[in-house]
């Protein structure tokens, strides 16, 4: 049983997908697709225990060895990505009641779940895998099934959002395929591990640097890394609310990872100068995905937009500790990773709870909120406070270690960027809260004799845990630190 | 010369690559851009099956009377890509159905023109 842990892992949610189907009613797939994203959550605990324990983990699926067959390859950056996908899987489902979908349409609510656990399998696919090819079919898993939850939306404009990310995610899978393909040409196997030994013989040649071009644009398309990033604001915004909170919390996190992957493990800038200047062209990228995506993050007046742009941005930080391939740096992107995933995850529920009140999420009609819902506001508030970055929250660990990653290169100008992106998000948030404080007698008049349905139990708790979190993680650090410094430590030993 | 002819298949991928793409681009109808997506995707098909070919090799199906048989993994690999391609072309044409339904349009512009 636990040595199959690493399978099990991706084969739950897979085959929990189809049961959920043939329940058909909406309340009873939830509580299964509940107590199989549960089951899920627990395994990649398991399976991060085992690998702090006792290092990686290596499963032959089907009993086939790598590198010929399909190996699941379990390190410690996998376990604390697994656990990362599986716990904000669960979280978000558990405020995902049956009663909260209320954007989308009553007959079509059974269908959310099951498409839900097919991302959510495909998603973790991609965190555990140490295939290059079975990166494409999970990555193309978690996107089919991804653009059919942001097209459940009652809205009209969802459906032309989900077909404009269908072919932009599409055209990056295909690119991410090509890619692949090269490395296969070049080296006859597909195995990572395999790939990683096989590669610095032949690093010069064309194929292989093209292959690297082809994986960098086609992840770049599925990260939403400036410039690449237009689908992504629309696709946040017109997705179901909790659509997105578990998108903002899971998959552009698996697409970061992928990149860390790509970019210290099956190449690495030890042996390839490209790699080197692909990571100083992530570096300039992110950079300006901070700068750019938080001001225009701030000219929003929907909020679902406003944090949409606010990922690029985070997105961005990310992409700068990757760029700036140190080991400190390295370990900041990593932490960032789970902390962008409780922030944006918190806020999302927590815009998905006020929806749910109020029927809608443009600033406008929100006025006064804090007089209303005060401690949904409070929950905004601590959210916001940790995107900024403020001292004893999630947000300001991983800028801090970020920070001094850039002090540690001597380089001001990124610690300068680093800066200046929090003072914007200080801005954009503190617009929302604004909002939220200050009452203007007449849309508050007419929003209040709107029917308030309510907010299932589960929908808060799941919302003050992840807002609970940012402010724990900021406190006790322990576990993400621990984590990620062992991840960093594996991926410049690897370099 | 040998460049040209040598790599006949690979010319012939990147220009169907790029045919595709720039449909994808260009063509303001939902469904040409499938179309367009289409050729893309199986531009990569060819690639893949093109890689697998090994010179003097033959179709790699176990025979006393042949030595030397292509590599037969890229077409595996290529199958579940097709799969994959079948499935996105399916969801995409089941979206504009919708989208024609609420929209009453078929085409980039007519859409954007509609919501604001």
């Amino acid at each position: 049983m636990f040595s199959h842990l690493a399978i099990l892992q991706v084969v739950v949610p897979l085959m929990g997908a189809p049961a959920c189907f043939m329940l058909g009613k909406a309340r009873l797939t939830w509580l299964m697709s509940l107590l199989i994203s549960v089951v899920t959550c627990a395994i990649s605990i398991g399976l991060l225990l085992q690998v702090y324990q006792q290092g990686p983990i290596s499963y032959a699926l089907g009993g086939w060895q790598a590198p010929w067959g399909i190996e699941y390859r379990i390190d410690i950056i996998n376990a604390y990505m697994l656990l990362i996908v599986s716990a904000m899987g669960a979280l978000v489902l558990l405020a995902a009641k049956d009663t909260a979908l209320t954007d989308i349409d009553e007959h079509r609510r059974p269908l959310f779940y099951v498409a839900y656990l097919l991302c959510l399998a495909g998603l973790l696919g991609i965190a555990a895998t140490g295939d290059a090819f079975n990166v494409f079919v999970f990555l193309e898993i978690s996107s089919l099934s991804m653009y059919c939850l942001i097209a459940l939306n009652k809205d009209r404009r969802a459906l032309w959002a989900a077909f404009r990310y269908l072919i932009v995610g599409t055209i990056g899978a295909t690119f991410i395929l090509i890619g692949i393909g090269y490395l296969y040409m070049m080296t006859g196997t597909l195995n990572m591990q395999d790939l990683a030994q096989r590669l610095p013989a032949i690093a010069d040649n064309n194929a292989v640097i093209s292959a690297y071009a082809f994986i960098m644009v086609g992840v770049g398309l599925k990260l939403a890394l400036f410039p690449l990033h237009y689908w992504l604001p629309n696709a946040y915004t017109h997705a179901p609310n909790l659509v997105t909170a578990f998108l903002a919390a899971t998959a552009t996190k698996v697409a970061v990872y992928l990149v860390i992957r790509f970019n210290f493990f099956v190449f690495s800038p030890s042996w390839a100068d490209f790699i080197q200047l692909g990571n100083h062209v992530l570096l300039i990228l992110g950079s300006v995905a901070v700068l750019w995506a938080s001001w225009i993050a701030i000219r929003q007046t929907d909020i679902k937009r406003l944090l949409a742009y606010s990922s690029v941005a985070q997105i961005g930080y990310m992409v700068m500790g990757i760029g700036m391939s140190s080991l400190l740096s390295l370990q900041a992107s990593l932490l960032h990773l789970f902390n962008h995933a409780l922030m944006k995850g918190g806020l999302f529920l927590v815009l998905a709870t006020i929806a749910l009140r109020l029927g809608s999420v443009d600033t406008s009609q929100l006025r006064g909120l804090a007089q209303r819902m005060p401690l949904t506001f409070w929950a905004f508030v601590i959210g916001g406070l940790s995107l900024i970055g403020m001292p004893a929250t999630a947000g300001f660990i991983s800028k801090w270690y970020l920070v001094q990653a850039a002090i540690e290169q001597q380089s001001w100008l990124l610690v300068a960027v680093v800066l200046a992106g929090s003072a914007l998000a200080a801005i954009y948030v503190w617009k929302v809260v604004e909002v939220f404080w200050f009452t203007d007698k007449n849309t508050a008049s007419n929003t209040r004799h709107l029917s308030q349905p309510q907010v299932p139990v589960t929908m808060s708790i799941a919302m003050w845990l992840l807002i609970i979190a940012n402010v724990y993680f900021g406190i006790d650090t322990r576990l993400p630190v621990t984590l990620s410094e062992m991840g960093a430590q594996l991926l410049s030993g690897a370099s | 010369m040998s460049l040209m002819s040598g790599l006949f298949n690979y010319w012939a991928v990147a220009a169907l690559l790029l045919i595709g793409l720039g449909i994808v681009v260009w063509q303001g109808n939902l469904i040409k851009k499938l179309v367009g997506l289409s050729i893309f995707q199986t531009a990569v098909f060819i690639f893949y099956i093109s890689v697998g070919k090994v010179a003097g090799g033959t179709a790699p199906i176990l025979d006393d009377s042949y030595s030397q048989y292509s590599n037969p993994l890229p077409h595996v690999l290529i199958l579940t890509a097709i799969v994959v391609g079948i499935a996105t072309t399916a969801l995409a044409l089941a979206l504009v159905i919708r989208i024609k339904a609420s929209y009453g349009s078929v085409e980039e512009s007519d859409i954007n023109g509609q919501d604001k």
